[in-house]
């Protein structure tokens, strides 16, 4: 018989099984006791202290994000584990893998409105794809590795054990537990070769093929082949946001981002192509506009691991349940080289107009303030191979996915379907904790840095290397530009008033610098690269920047501003 | 579209919180669910609930989606009434006097096939199976005397597979497992 130890401890043991290193929390009374045996454990796993727990959720999903692994939380109840909520929200939308601890009420008080109860299973089910209450310290080793196994596969996402405190502080007999089975949960769908074979035969004869690549081909790392059919049969690829980087921005048949503030290209070419294979996404509203009148030429293949997915936003020509990577690589076996110049011709076109319209004036000005595209151009030609791109959500996030340059998966990370304003920053401190040799490059609004600014005291102590590029216009710009577009230019509390950043951080003992000319940035910015360490940039922004194009919600793919004033035609 | 009542056949663990999740999961696409009735089914261990709701087809096939991707629920179907053999059961109170005095009530019982099942000096409880249009349709004739309560059941269903639906599937998923084991 092996010896007795508390349920605090044998949770701290199935973490190490299961491979854990580091943890994001933050500590408090119903989770008191597995604080104190991680205090014996301090050698095996790091326990990074944030600042708030939505800093710890955005932190673990930003490490789950780089690493592929799922990213651990550890609160307290009540107000801890609703602080998370948010979190928990983006990662489900967002597929990502999280471990969620929160610490309950004694089991005996369940129900009772005791001190720092709230009922965190049915808050956070809706959120979450699996969230389980543990009233026994034995029940623990067995939910711990259904947890991981939950979180990590099929379409990953984030998990909740809500442990009630008899069950960490009474006693039970550890044993190593593992899960690779689940009866009600069959993570992963069997590839039919009858389906590969009609694709590829699809894909062959295509005159104007088109490949979606979304966020599934970064999670089962089908990046390589991807590339190789994209480029064996010349096939164009255009990305989701969260598709970013699962294609290097140089390789020739790459053609930009789908959606609202897309490239012209992929949007234009979705009504023109005659087939088209979407690989982990799911047709978002930002993706399609108006559902009804998308993509309704082209033959669309949609293969994605949840079968809710299929044929829910948009009907399809077929529906393939599959993981990408394992589909890709049988259908890789089959797709024969081809050329596709004449549908190529296309995107030189839209690619154009796009560069002269929009890019040219956005990346390179030459007098006024300076413009959030030309700062993300300047940073990711200076980062070099191999940096990452974090961003917040608002104008800042729809300029550094377009002007960023992918030059290595796992290279983009981002709140896509939440949207959640504040993830930046701590994202970027997980990202950093989970790969500490990449550049991790942040570019964040002054509205959404403030959401999650305390989250500079976990840099400073913890020393998490973040390149923070705060693109500073004092406006909530992305309401601000709806503002201008669509509500007369009536700036309802968008404007803000901002405190000296720059001192702020300092007073975290993080260095950084205004930078208010054009002719400061490229210095700026090597002064901060080449520091050891988070820099902050705080760049003077023109308020009235606006980021284009743009496809007004609800609007039809084809239907593109290219600015103000302008739509966009061949 | 005009909307049908739908029947959809849930197998899933016996998992406490699952009904809210998965009743969730109409209520966020504004449906209203008719009835829902849940037990364990010939499979030990598993549960099978059925649930009827109005709504259309394409609506009703996502959400069936949706409810399949529990990580609890094994398996769950859309049916309609041709799929399955189903029943509901009625409750009616009525006062005993009033069953004394009113002698087309003991033909009215009869004729509807149902039975009594509670008589106390005070009232009678009679119960009839049936569809909802049997059940109603007794209900109606009751009414022009004088009902003192009125209860429905939701609806339970078998279909008219032989096994259960989600048999095959639980076979499938034993190998699964062995297979699983030996990797
Ligand atoms: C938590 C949260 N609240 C509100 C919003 C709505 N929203 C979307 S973008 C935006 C403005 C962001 O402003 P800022 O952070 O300064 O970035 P900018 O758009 O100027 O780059 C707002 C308020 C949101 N996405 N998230």
């Amino acid at each position: 018989m092996s010896e007795m130890i508390s349920g605090a401890e044998g949770l701290i043991k199935s973490l190490l099984s299961e491979g854990v290193d580091m943890v994001f929390g933050y500590p408090g009374g119903a989770i008191i006791s597995v604080y104190d045996k991680l205090f014996d454990y301090q050698d095996k796993i790091r326990h990074i202290l944030v600042r708030h727990e939505q800093g710890a959720i955005h932190a673990a999903q930003g490490y789950a994000r780089i690493t592929g692994r799922p990213g651990v939380v550890i609160v307290t109840s009540g107000p801890g584990a609703a602080n998370v909520v948010t979190g928990l929200s983006d990662a489900l939308m967002d597929s990502t893998p999280l471990v969620v601890i929160s610490g309950q009420v004694a089991s005996a008080f369940l129900g009772t409105d005791a001190f720092q109860e709230t009922d965190v299973v049915a808050m956070t089910q809706q959120i979450t794809k699996w969230a389980i209450q543990i009233r026994r310290p034995e029940d623990i080793p067995d939910a711990v590795a259904r947890a991981f196994y939950i979180a990590s596969t099929g379409r990953p996402g984030p998990v909740v054990l809500d442990i009630a405190k008899d069950a960490q502080i009474g006693m039970m007999e550890w044993q190593h537990k593992t899960c690779d089975y689940i009866r009600s949960y069959n993570p992963m769908p069997h590839v039919d070769s009858a389906d590969v074979l009609e694709v590829a035969e699809l894909l062959n004869n295509a005159k104007h093929p088109l490949i979606l690549s979304g966020h599934g081909v970064a999670i089962s790392n089908a990046e390589e082949e991807l590339l190789q059919i994209a480029q064996t049969a010349d096939i164009p690829v255009a990305a989701t946001l969260l598709g970013l980087s699962t294609i290097n921005s140089d390789v020739p048949q790459y053609k930009g981002m789908l959606g609202m503030h897309g490239n012209i290209g992929p949007n234009i070419a979705t009504n023109k192509a005659d087939v088209i294979l979407a690989l982990g996404m799911r047709f978002d509203d930002r993706v399609t506009g108006d559902a009804k009148k998308y993509a309704l030429a082209p033959k669309i293949i949609h293969v994605d691991i949840d079968p809710s997915e299929l044929n829910k936003n948009i009907k399809v020509f077929k529906a393939i349940n599959a993981d990408a990577k394992s589909f890709l690589s049988s259908l890789a076996l089959f797709i024969k080289p081809n050329k596709h110049d004449e549908w190529n011709k296309l995107f030189e076109q839209c690619d154009k107009v796009e560069y002269d319209e929009v890019i040219m004036p956005e990346v390179h000005p030459n007098s006024g303030k300076m413009k959030m595209g030309e700062v993300v151009n300047a940073v990711t030609k200076a980062a070099g191979k191999g940096a990452v791109c974090v961003t917040d959500v608002g104008q800042n996030q729809m300029f550094a996915s377009r002007y960023f340059k992918y030059s290595a998966p796992k290279s983009f990370i981002s709140s896509g379907g939440l949207g959640t304003m504040g993830f930046g920053l701590p994202a970027a401190i997980g990202a950093s904790m989970g790969a500490p040799d990449r550049t991790i490059c942040l570019f964040v609004g002054d509205g959404g840095l403030q959401m999650t600014i305390q989250e500079l005291g976990t840099i400073m102590e913890h020393g998490a290397k973040v390149k923070i590029v705060l693109l500073n216009n004092n406006f909530l710009g992305n309401v601000r530009q709806w503002q201008t577009l669509f509500f007369h230019s009536r700036y309802s509390q968008t404007h803000m008033l901002n405190p000296d950043f720059v001192a702020l951080a300092a007073a975290y003992a993080i260095p950084g610098e205004d930078v208010t000319s054009r002719e400061d940035l490229p210095a700026a910015i090597d002064r901060m690269l080449s520091h050891d360490g988070t820099y902050l940039l705080n760049v003077d922004i023109d308020a009235s920047d606006m980021i284009f194009p743009m496809i007004p919600a609800g609007g039809t793919v084809d239907n593109i501003m290219l600015n103000e004033n302008k739509k966009f035609s061949l | 579209m005009d909307k049908e009542l739908f029947t959809v056949s849930v197998f899933s663990e016996n998992t406490v919180g699952l009904m809210s999740q998965v009743t969730i999961i109409f209520t966020r696409r504004c449906i209203n669910i008719e009835s829902i009735c849940a037990s364990e089914c010939s499979i030990p261990g598993v549960h099978k609930w059925t649930i009827t709701a109005w709504s259309t087809r394409e609506v009703m096939e996502k959400v069936v989606k949706q409810i399949e991707k529990c990580v609890d629920v094994i398996r769950a179907f859309l049916l309609t009434d041709d799929d399955i053999v189903y029943q509901e059961v009625a409750l009616y109170k009525v006062s005993t006097a009033l069953l004394i005095d009113e002698p087309h009530l003991e033909s009215i019982i009869r004729t509807h096939g149902a039975r009594i099942i509670d008589v106390t000096r005070e009232f009678t409880v009679i119960e009839k199976t049936g569809h909802y249009r049997e059940t109603q349709a007794l209900f109606e004739e009751l009414k022009r005397y004088d009902i003192r309560q009125f209860v429905r059941s939701g609806r339970v269903t078998v279909t008219k597979s032989n096994r259960e639906y989600v048999s095959e599937y639980i076979e499938e998923q034993k190998i699964r497992a062995e297979r699983q084991k030996k990797s």
